[in-house]
């Protein structure tokens, strides 16, 4: 074997790896999948709670650290495996179970506030992130059933604990 | 032209071996006030008050439910929820105790029918609380309106009666013929179409018989019948109007949508009773059989009788019962306990002992014989559904029609391997159903966040603008120059 025959074969490989490489780079930025859509979708399948529990501020923001791939698809309990297996199909990945630390899957459950009790001081109304508290300072407050999400945001800001949550009808 | 089904032992016969008859009035009637498609009539009575026979107890709730009238004469004792024998399980009832005085509400007067409006004679349909008595009790005014609205041509009347056990519609035709004519020609008036079909299997000769001679009395020669071959499911709507008709209606659209429209031969025996004497619906007939009863028999019976009191009409219980079905043997649904109220829902009571229910085997894995798509009147894939519903694969079974199922029960009869595959296919429509609702609740909780949101982004802005105004101020500047900020 002399150089006459291996250098055209390095050669070509040469040529073959950087412009392949650089089709491959300009594609990497130029075509990358379109992240927005892809939260978009994800947070589609997320139940909207925006309870906090995956350690995110909301669904929205889960779902985009899960489209960035800062965060694993085992982390929304009030989804439960349904959601979870429906953002593994989504995103080509294998189902896995809800991972405990981040909380187990409750039961369907609605915000009642006991009337008797309420003082009307609306501190629970900013924190639904539903809008589903229905009241104005010194009115009595109300939930508005079929709007709540069971997310149980609304029981630390209330100065009396008149709001429980009761499973749903 | 019918394509799938199967020929089942009828045992319609026992029940037919005696003449309809009337039945007692129930000591006590408790009226559901559900109606077909999940609608609830509105009570307008008050426990205590005292109602005759044919008294509105219940007012339609909206446009998608009919008046409820009072079976009996007496005192309404309670409105509650109660055990009825539907699907559902459960619905708001009124209960009424008779006093035995059998009195009638204010007189009824016939109807006019011919000089009467075809809208008029649809609110008239409603307010006698006529509901379709094939089985779905769903409100016969809401399907004759859009019947109406989509200008329909050819009503079909449904006297297949196909499921083996049931022969209430049987007995009626044999007997009340005239009614069933008479019921034809006042729903063409109502809905517009130009002719009618009553479609009934030949194996019911002397019904068949009994229409002719009420035919050539009409002499209304816009009114057909046919015989059908005796293959069930040919009752089931859309398998009857493809084979009256040799149309098909589409999967995804209603039988008006093709200009058809389909009603029981009963619910047209009811319009008939409503226009010639003016009283509303308030009884239906039904099959009580089985080995389990001692007189099988079709019985008139009033709304809210218990089912004890029919079985004890058809002379009590014999030999070992070993369940009560409401409805046929294919599609029928067990009951738990036979102080269930009679409902305008129910065609057929069947006390089945041992030797009527089929012994079912340990179920075996599914060995693709294909056996359940060629039985499958609806020209699905019975067993690529089971495999989508055992994989929880909605996609699977949705693409494979899942929606499009009749539950007839064929797949489950024929299936040589005994998987209760019309049981799982009711399952899984109901869980993709929740499944469904419970995405559009997401759905409306991300709105509300979203919006949410953009009102509070929205306010902190012009908190900050007033902030920043205000700043501007206090130092005694002029309005932004939009040069660099002096700080």
């Amino acid at each position: 074997m002399n150089a006459a025959t291996v250098l055209p074969a390095i050669g070509v490989a040469a040529t073959l790896a950087t412009t392949l490489g650089a089709a491959l780079g300009w594609a990497a930025t130029r075509l990358r999948p379109n992240e927005h859509r892809l939260v978009e979708s994800i947070n589609a399948l997320l139940p909207q709670t925006q309870c906090g529990q995956c350690g995110f501020p909301g669904c929205r923001p889960y779902a985009e650290a899960v489209a960035r791939g800062e965060a694993d698809i085992d982390r929304c309990p009030p989804g439960g495996d349904i959601t979870v297996r429906a953002l593994a199909g989504l995103l080509g990945r294998e189902p896995k179970p809800l991972d405990p630390r981040f909380g187990t899957v409750p039961s369907p459950a609605v915000a009642v506030i006991d009337e008797e009790r309420c003082i009307g001081c609306a501190l629970c109304l900013p924190a639904c992130p539903v809008d589903a508290i229905v009241g104005a300072p010194r009115f009595m407050h109300t939930v508005l059933e079929a709007r709540c999400t069971g997310c149980a945001l609304c029981l630390p800001p209330c100065p009396v604990d008149c709001i429980a949550l009761h499973p749903k009808p | 032209m019918i394509t799938a089904g199967l020929r089942l032992e009828s045992h319609k016969a026992r029940a037919m071996q005696r003449p309809l008859q009337i039945a007692g009035l129930p000591a006590s009637a408790v009226v559901p006030l559900d109606q077909g498609g999940g609608t609830t009539a509105s009570p307008a009575v008050r426990p205590g008050m005292r109602v005759r026979i044919g008294t509105a107890i219940a007012r339609p709730g909206d446009s998608r439910s009919a008046t409820v009238h009072s079976p009996v004469a007496g005192i309404v004792r309670d409105i509650g929820v109660r055990d009825i024998p539907t699907p559902s399980g459960q619905a708001l009832c009124i209960v009424i105790e008779n006093d035995g005085t059998d009195e009638w509400d204010i007189p009824h007067a016939p109807t006019p029918w011919a000089l009467v409006s075809p809208a008029r004679l649809i609110d008239g349909i409603r307010e006698a609380g006529i509901v379709g008595l094939g089985g779905a009790a769903f409100p016969t005014s809401i399907k004759l309106r859009a019947a109406r609205e989509q200008s329909v041509e050819h009503l079909v009347l449904n006297g297949a009666e196909c499921e083996p056990w049931i022969s209430c519609d049987d007995a009626l035709m044999r007997e009340r013929a005239g009614d069933v004519v008479l019921g034809a020609q006042v729903m063409m008036h109502a809905c517009g179409a130009r002719r009618a079909t009553i479609a009934v299997e030949d194996d019911k000769p002397e019904a068949i018989a009994a229409l002719q001679t009420a035919l050539s009395a009409a002499s209304d020669d816009r009114i057909a019948l046919l015989a059908l071959p005796a293959l069930y499911p040919a009752g089931a709507e859309r398998q009857l109007l493809s084979a009256v008709t040799g149309r098909e209606v589409p999967y995804d659209e209603l039988p008006p949508a093709i200009g058809l429209v389909c009603q029981n031969v009963g619910t047209a025996a009811a319009v008939a009773a409503w226009v010639r004497t003016g009283q509303p619906c308030i009884s239906r007939i039904v099959t009580i059989t089985g080995s389990g009863v001692n007189q099988p028999a079709n019985l008139e019976a009033r709304i809210g009788t218990p089912l004890s009191a029919l079985v004890a009409e058809c002379g009590g219980y014999c030999g070992q019962p070993r369940r009560l079905i409401a409805g046929g043997s294919m599609t029928g649904q067990a009951l738990t306990s036979d102080a269930l109220p009679l409902t305008k829902a129910m065609n057929c009571v069947l006390v089945a002992t041992g030797a009527d229910l089929a012994p079912r085997g340990r179920e075996m894995p599914c060995i693709r014989c294909g056996d359940c798509a060629t039985a499958c009147p609806a020209g699905l894939l019975p067993q690529q559904l089971h495999r989508g519903v055992l994989s929880d694969d909605a996609e699977l079974f949705e693409r494979h029609g899942l929606a499009d199922c009749i539950e007839c029960g064929c797949c489950d009869f024929v299936c040589p391997s005994q998987i209760p595959l019309t049981s799982r296919f009711r399952e899984a429509r109901a869980q993709a159903r929740a499944r469904r609702e419970e995405m559009q609740r997401a759905a409306d909780a991300r709105q509300r966040f979203e919006q949410r949101e953009r009102r509070l982004a929205a306010r902190a802005e012009v908190e900050r603008r007033a902030f920043d105004e205000a700043r501007r101020r206090a130092r005694g500047d002029g309005p932004p120059s939009g040069g660099p900020d002096a700080i």
